[in-house]
């Protein structure tokens, strides 16, 4: 009893004499990496790995932060869902870290939540995904829908004149809610529920020559057909090899993905698949003298052979604006930080500037590009910078709602009821 | 064959004096828990993390399924690659009423400020939005019908995966499906459960499954530290009632009849037992508990989803046994604890590198490889896992079971006949 | 310092070129003229650009159409002169001028704006090349020309093709364009009877193209009256409540019309009800007990009785102004006669079609199963033979798969690398299959449950070991040039050559195995041992040999899928567990010990999967969900399959 006393006694001032240290910075500034280094997902996150040490290795020579070094705390959550949440616990809890960059898949970032929540953590999650989610305690810089899939769908309907639609996914949370939110986009714009055509394949999925007739059987009415692609992963391995063996040029049956970027496309002859289409916030092949530095400096550290992508220069978005708020509030508190991190600017590697808003999603230009024969993607296509959306405006329970917490301090307001409807995020 | 010739009693001693084990088990148990219980930070020093709290928790819950993984293959002969499932099936059963709740909670909350008062149907759509929005849906499917009952899922929890063992079992066993067959039928079993509970369609939020489930509703003041602990007594408590369950009923003649089972099926089933209605009841039951560990399990780790059901997890609990050590129940217990945590220790990337000079191995990355690799050692070269271990210590020589098998596989007897 | 620079580059690129531009070449003046849309570059806008090149007349204009296809157009960022470019390297452009394609010189890149097209764009572009093309003395162009017509087809393009048709030489061309050409007329013709002759031509044809061009005909608008108009154009007469006409539907159209009052949502109400709250009551009725539907109902019938709202229709109102209506579908894409026409030749199609896409499901499932059969065969020969279950034989294609990668990095002919990829996927993966027939199997051939747990542990580590290799990212096995795209039959009916590849090598190893077993002296010894290994080691037969063979041999025969496999699909080190679950499930199904079992068992496993696909288009995993749950039910009526062996050899 007597030793338990003196342990709370001894914390107890160990934390008073903390407190005032804290408010300011204690070093070094503690960066978590929460991406998977084994099992399925490491491919994609293993880049993203690498990419937050380069940048934290290139902040370190500019002089850290606030006179601090920077120590990135790498953890590997190894693919596992349940396993996400526990290391973001021990990543706030054992590691004490300052800021967390990490996930890819929603389902990790769902489970991650309730806990950065309950611990107040800050996560920075880089990876376009399907919306309808805002978290106080989350950033991100990757696309929401009306970032990616809206812009992406104005393009087929307007430049490529699509009146026909076929919606592939793979089946899970991503790609159902944003065919969900183009389906009901899609019939705003007039297109009948009858030219919409949705089908959902498990994950690396690989026989594709039925669904592939089935798109082509789409023109038979006469109106122009476009594809819609989410399908995840090495799957796509299999539909543009069963697309090219059909002899469906681009110019017949357009196909635009959102989930193949550079990395994905390196393990693909792109020959058969040039003029076929993706969207994204970014592409490797942006002509501006930051990417070219970025893109050298990447291949310097990782190989000639090594791509940049997406999530990539999320990250580098993402890192550089909350190493500007620590610096503007002079401390690594989390809500000092979140509070910083409203309205910061900082340059996208496509050119024009990124901002952070206060439903904590950033405006960013949105991207299409035509896949070349060398793998890489031509852009013929740069909007002005699109404000993410956390709630979209064309499902109706999600219409009425929106994300601020700069003013509202809410992440999801009814505006119709006037009424916060939740202060933690759903998950 | 008389029931004393094997227990080699004939009074009635108490379990636990009969079989020392148990009470070396139990006391081992309690220790533990107390242990981690002063250690901890909801309620004591502070040594050992919350997150690691939940990990030991998990663990003995991991152990709890692989005691009903020993009971139904180590005891009973049939290697059931699907008790994985029944777990999965366990925590979907308990996170629907977790998940339910939590969001009633918040909605009602939400409500409360409206002009009108809210409708039943108003409450439930917003209910249903909040958890099938990110699916892309908001109506509830009618598997939810019960979710928002707690005594009602809860019996699920043993229903669910009690009855599904027993309509699978009865149709497997009544056809004499055995050995090889029922494995690879057991694994489609999983697999056909995870691919249709992967689909957005099964009304379970496909991929990506449950989640926020270490929140319990209307409990958002106690802290995780707290109800980590919570968690950690319960399965402990669960742990020893199902050891204790799982030795009284390889103790009889019972357990002798399921043994024998094991041994020679058809030799029993012409002595006039029962077989199909005895293998049905242990796998049934073994499912029941495979339920009960799950429903522990997942809200201590938070999220349940399809891959947590994926056939290679069912695998890994055989895995798992056979390193401990099959036909004793500790050897169970101590597989699914030492191989768990060693591979945490792993892939948590706390093993330290080893440089070859030529090549680093990284056991984030090689330490499957060795699980494999030593999986084939332990089968090849110590069949009796790490539980032979104990063996030694207590120099205990194989009992003689007058020409009676000494593995729990037939071919085990026949080697050494071979050798001899 | 950067402003240097750039002045440094502006003079560079006035310095640079060779010639000068003709700044004021005609077509230059008429780029010039439609700068501004050219530049934005959309296809909503773009029109006018194209036709007035197209329509210039100029020499020039068909090499900048061309060019400006391509992608090789580039504009002066100070001039806003177009230029031919090609790029030298990154940063530098070799131009030409718009006007006679001469060489200007070399620029850097920073000064030019690459016009990028896109490919609507460049469909628009191709339409107004047709004319060029269709009279070009290469047939290439001629036929690209027919292409681009078919894809965006114009009105002015009947009377270009109808000339071009006139001089066509070549047969193949002209039946090609005489095929068009009766299309358009469908499309454009001016004269009802010339469309209707068209569209009788057609009946029966399968193409897509047919079909894409009658459906629009046909289209029609949901109408509503107090009585059937006695015109031609009606194309049916609906019911309200029926599946084609919803009552909700019906009911909504007549009040769009402004033909009856409208219906309330939930939500609607609810907010009117709000709108008159008063002092926490709405019309009297206390606002706490609003708490149902029925309550809001009453609330708002006293509402409106009060006149605040608008009354709404009750469902007995619904239903007896429905029944004051009749409800009709009108053509409404062209005039009765045509329509009618296109109606029935698309019926005559439509059966037609049916059937194809019949025969279509049945290619797709025969191919399907001759994937799971060569998945499948290696393993039913372990498992028949020696009782062994082999959890890493999935391993083992993945295993052949990546030879066939590993000596496509070596050799890059694609076709050379197939024929050295296919026996070294077999050496390799036979190799590994008597090692681990010798270390490991060979200890445990009578422990059955445990050797499935052994081969398990074998196979995660191989599956971890080529991850440390390869890499979790899919590798490319690219097929050879001949094996590319398929044999179309018709537009419905088309199977990828790969596929076939596929198929014929099933049937080869079909071939094979059964000549080996039935007619060698090692196929006698492996059929003796299955039956009774005891009997035939006393009759002088090595049972160690055998097995190891046998293993060896099933292994290989992996090996060879598992190039197929990754030629069609993907190499990852996962691929093998696709396909485990799915081969065991064929193996048991057909017959364990039975080479014509495993046929059986692919047969109906991918009949079937392919039968609940066309079913349940819209979700390809609950197929598979359904497939294994059918085979579970199965199983229970033939546990030992559709061919089991009879006899002793059933019990061993």
């Amino acid at each position: 009893m007597s030793t338990r006393f003196l342990t709370t006694t001894a914390a107890a001032a160990l934390f008073a004499t903390t407190l005032p240290a804290m408010a300011e910075v204690s070093c070094p500034i503690k960066v978590g990496v929460l991406h998977s280094l084994s099992g399925t997902m490491a491919i994609s996150e293993t880049t993203l790995k690498d990419t937050m040490e380069m940048l934290v290795e290139q902040q370190n020579e500019k002089g850290g932060v606030m006179g601090c070094e920077l120590e990135a705390v790498v953890v590997d959550p190894a693919s596992d869902w349940p396993l996400f949440a526990e290391k973001a616990r021990e990543l706030l809890t054992v590691h004490e870290v300052d800021v967390i960059f990490g996930n890819w898949t929603s389902v990790s970032r769902k489970s991650v939540l309730p806990v950065i929540e309950e611990l107040n953590g800050l996560l920075f999650y880089p990876v376009q995904y399907e919306g309808e989610e805002s978290s106080k305690n989350v950033f991100y810089t990757g696309a929401a829908p009306n970032q990616q899939a809206i812009p992406a769908t104005d393009y087929f309907l307007e430049e490529l004149g699509v009146e026909k639609f076929a919606l592939l996914g793979t089946d899970y949370v991503y790609p159902r809610t944003t065919n969900n939110i183009l389906e009901s986009y899609l019939k705003d714009k007039g297109i009948a529920e009858d030219d919409i055509f949705v089908n959902y394949t498990p994950f690396g999925h690989s026989d594709w020559s039925k669904i592939v007739s089935d798109v082509v059987a789409l023109g038979a009415d006469g109106k122009k057909v476009g594809v819609i692609s989410t399908i995840n992963g090495d799957a796509n391995v299999g539909f543009y090899k069963e697309l090219a063996a059909a002899g469906i040029s681009a110019d017949d049956i357009p196909v635009v993905a959102f989930s193949v970027g550079e990395e994905e496309l390196s393990g693909l002859d792109t020959t058969n698949l040039v003029g076929h289409l993706a969207a994204w916030n970014y592409f490797q092949s942006a002509d501006t003298e930051a990417n070219e530095a970025w893109v050298a400096a990447w291949k310097a550290r990782m190989g000639e052979d090594r791509v940049t992508n997406d999530p990539m220069e999320a990250h580098y978005i993402g890192f550089n604006m909350w190493v500007n708020a620590v610096e503007q509030a002079e401390s690594t508190d989390v809500d000092a930080v979140r509070v910083a991190m409203y309205g910061q600017e900082f340059p996208n590697l496509t050119g024009g500037t990124a901002v952070m808003l206060p439903n904590h999603h950033l405006a960013k230009p949105v991207l299409i590009g035509e896949i070349q024969e060398d793998g890489q993607f031509d852009i013929i296509s740069q909007t002005e910078e699109v404000p993410g959306d956390a709630w979209t405006d064309f499902l109706p329970e999600s219409a009425v709602l929106i994300s601020d917490w700069k003013d509202l301090e809410c992440g999801m307001y009814n505006t119709q009821t006037e009424t916060c409807v939740q202060i933690k995020s759903n998950y | 064959m008389s029931e004393t010739s094997l227990t080699g009693s004939h009074t009635r001693t108490p379990l636990a004096l009969r079989f020392p084990s148990v009470l070396i088990f139990l006391a081992v148990l309690g220790l533990f828990t107390l242990g981690v219980t002063i250690l901890s930070e909801g309620f004591g020093i502070g040594v050992i993390s919350t997150s690691f709290v939940k990990t030991l928790g998990k663990t003995l819950c991991l152990c709890l399924v692989a005691l009903a993984m020993d009971l139904v293959w180590g005891y009973c002969g049939i290697l059931s690659l699907g008790h994985m499932a029944f777990f999965g099936l366990g925590g979907y059963a308990i996170g629907m009423w977790l998940m339910y709740e939590r969001t009633r909670l918040i909605v009602v909350d939400s409500l409360v400020a409206s002009e009108l008062p809210p409708t039943a149907q108003e409450i439930s759509d917003g209910i249903a939005t909040q958890i099938f929005g990110v699916v892309g849906a908001s109506e509830f499917p009618p598997v939810w019908a019960f979710a928002h009952s707690l005594p009602i899922q809860l019996a699920f929890v043993v229903l669910i995966p009690g009855l599904f063992a027993l309509i699978f079992g009865w149709l497997a066993f009544r056809s004499r499906v055995t050995g090889v067959y029922l494995s690879i039928l057991t694994q489609a079993m999983t697999l056909a459960l995870s691919l249709y509970l992967f689909q957005n369609d099964s009304g379970l939020r496909g991929n990506n499954g449950l989640s926020g489930l270490q929140n319990l509703p209307s409990l958002d003041a106690v802290p995780q530290a707290t109800v980590s602990l919570w968690f950690f007594w319960g399965s402990a408590f669960a742990l020893g009632a199902g050891y204790l369950l799982c030795a009284w009923i390889v103790s009889g003649k019972f357990g002798s009849v399921i043994r024998a089972i094991r041994d020679d099926e058809a030799r029993v089933r012409f002595l006039g037992y029962p077989v199909d209605a005895f293998k049905l009841f242990i796998f049934t039951l073994t499912a029941v508990i495979a339920g009960i560990a799950g429903a522990l399990y997942y809200p201590q780790a938070g999220i349940i989803n399809p891959t947590e059901i994926a056939p290679i997890a069912s695998i890994y609990l055989a895995v798992w046994v056979a390193i401990g050590g099959r036909g004793r129940l500790y050897g169970a217990v101590i597989g699914a604890a030492f191989v768990s945590l060693l591979s945490t220790w792993f892939t948590g990337g706390q093993a330290p590198d080893i440089n070859l000079g030529f090549y680093t191995i990284q056991w984030v990355n090689w330490w499957t490889v060795l699980l494999g690799l030593s999986f084939v050692a332990v089968t090849l070269f110590a069949p009796k896992g790490l539980g032979g271990l104990v063996d030694l210590i207590v120099d205990r020589t194989s009992p003689n079971r007058h020409g009676a098998d000494l593995g729990p596989d037939p071919g085990a007897l026949r080697e050494k006949e071979a050798e001899k | 310092m950067l402003n240097i620079l750039r002045l440094l580059t502006f003079a560079l690129a006035v310095a640079a070129p060779a010639s000068a531009q003709q700044a004021d070449a005609p077509i230059q003046k008429v780029l010039q003229e439609h700068g501004d849309i050219i530049s934005k570059s959309s296809r909503r806008t773009i029109g006018p650009a194209i036709d007035a090149l197209a329509d210039s007349g100029l020499p020039a204009a068909r090499e900048v159409l061309n060019r400006w296809q391509a992608k090789q157009m580039w504009r002066n960022e100070e001039t806003g002169l177009y230029v031919f470019a090609e790029e030298v390297d990154s940063d530098t452009l070799r131009i030409f001028d718009v006007a006679d394609g001469m060489e200007i010189g070399t620029a850097p890149d920073d000064d030019y704006d690459q016009l990028k097209p896109n490919s609507g764009i460049r469909g628009m572009i191709g339409a107004a090349l047709v004319r060029f093309q269709l009279t070009d003395p290469d047939p290439a162009m001629r036929l690209q020309a027919l292409e681009t017509i078919a894809r965006d087809a114009e009105a002015a393009h009947l009377q270009t093709l109808r000339g071009a048709i006139e001089t066509e030489q070549d047969k193949a061309i002209a039946a090609a364009m005489v095929r068009l050409e009766r299309l358009l007329t469908i499309q454009f013709a001016e004269d009802d009877a010339d469309r209707i002759k068209a569209i009788e031509s057609f009946a029966g044809d399968l193409g897509v193209d047919v079909r894409a061009t009658l459906n629009p005909l046909v289209r029609t608008r949901l109408e509503t009256a107090d009585a059937v108009p006695e015109t031609k154009d009606v194309a049916r007469v609906l019911s309200p409540a029926s599946d084609a006409l919803p009552r909700e539907d019906a009911y909504d159209l007549l009040v769009s019309a402004d033909l009856a009052k409208p219906r309330i949502s939930r939500e609607d109400k609810r907010a009117a009800l709000v709108a008159n709250l008063e002092n926490g009551a709405v019309a009297g009725v206390q606002v706490a007990t609003l708490d149902t539907e029925a309550a809001r109902d009453i609330a708002y019938a006293v509402l409106a009785q009060q006149g605040k709202v608008e009354p709404v229709a009750t469902e007995a109102e619904i239903d007896a102004t429905l029944d004051k209506f009749v409800f009709f579908e009108r053509y409404i894409a062209a005039p009765p006669a045509v329509a009618l026409a296109a109606a029935s030749a698309l019926k005559s199609i439509e059966n037609k079609v049916a059937v194809n896409q019949g025969l279509d499901l049945g290619l797709d499932a025969l191919s399907l199963a001759s994937i799971y059969f060569l998945a499948a065969i290696g393993l039913a020969i372990t498992f028949g033979v020696m009782r062994v279950i082999n959890m890493a034989h999935g391993e083992f294609i993945m295993m052949g798969a990546y030879t066939g990668y590993v000596v496509q990095q070596i050799v890059p002919d694609y076709t050379l690398s197939i024929i050295i990829a296919l026996p070294l996927a077999f050496a390799v993966t036979f190799g590994a299959g008597v090692a681990m027939e010798r270390l490991v199997i060979r200890w445990l051939y009578h422990r059955p449950l445990e050797t499935l747990l052994a081969t398990f542990g074998i196979s995660i580590a191989l599956q971890q070991i080529a991850k440390n290799i390869f890499g979790t990212q899919a590798r490319p096995l690219t097929s050879p040039d001949w094996l590319d795209g398929s044999l179309i039959i018709n537009d419905i009916v088309s199977i990828s050559y790969i596929r076939i590849a596929i198929f014929v090598l099933a049937l080869l190893f079909l071939g094979l195995i059964l000549l080996v077993m039935n007619r060698t002296r090692l196929g006698l010894e492996v059929r003796a041992v299955t039956q009774n290994p005891r009997m035939a080691a006393s009759m002088g037969i090595n049972p160690d040999r055998i097995n190891m063979l046998t293993f060896g041999f099933g292994s290989g025969i992996a090996g060879i899928a598992g190039v197929a496999i990754g030629l069609y699909a993907k190499v990852t080190s996962e691929m093998g567990s696709d396909y485990i679950v799915q081969s065991f499930m064929t193996v048991v199904v057909g017959g364990v010990g039975n080479i014509w079992g495993t046929l059986l068992g692919a047969t109906l496993v991918g009949t079937l999967q392919k039968g609940i696909e066309f079913l349940n288009p819209s979700n390809t995993l609950a197929a598979q969900t359904y497939m294994i749950l059918f085979i579970i039910l199965f199983i229970q009526f033939r546990p030992r399959g559709i061919i089991a062996l009879k006899g002793r050899a059933a019990e061993a």
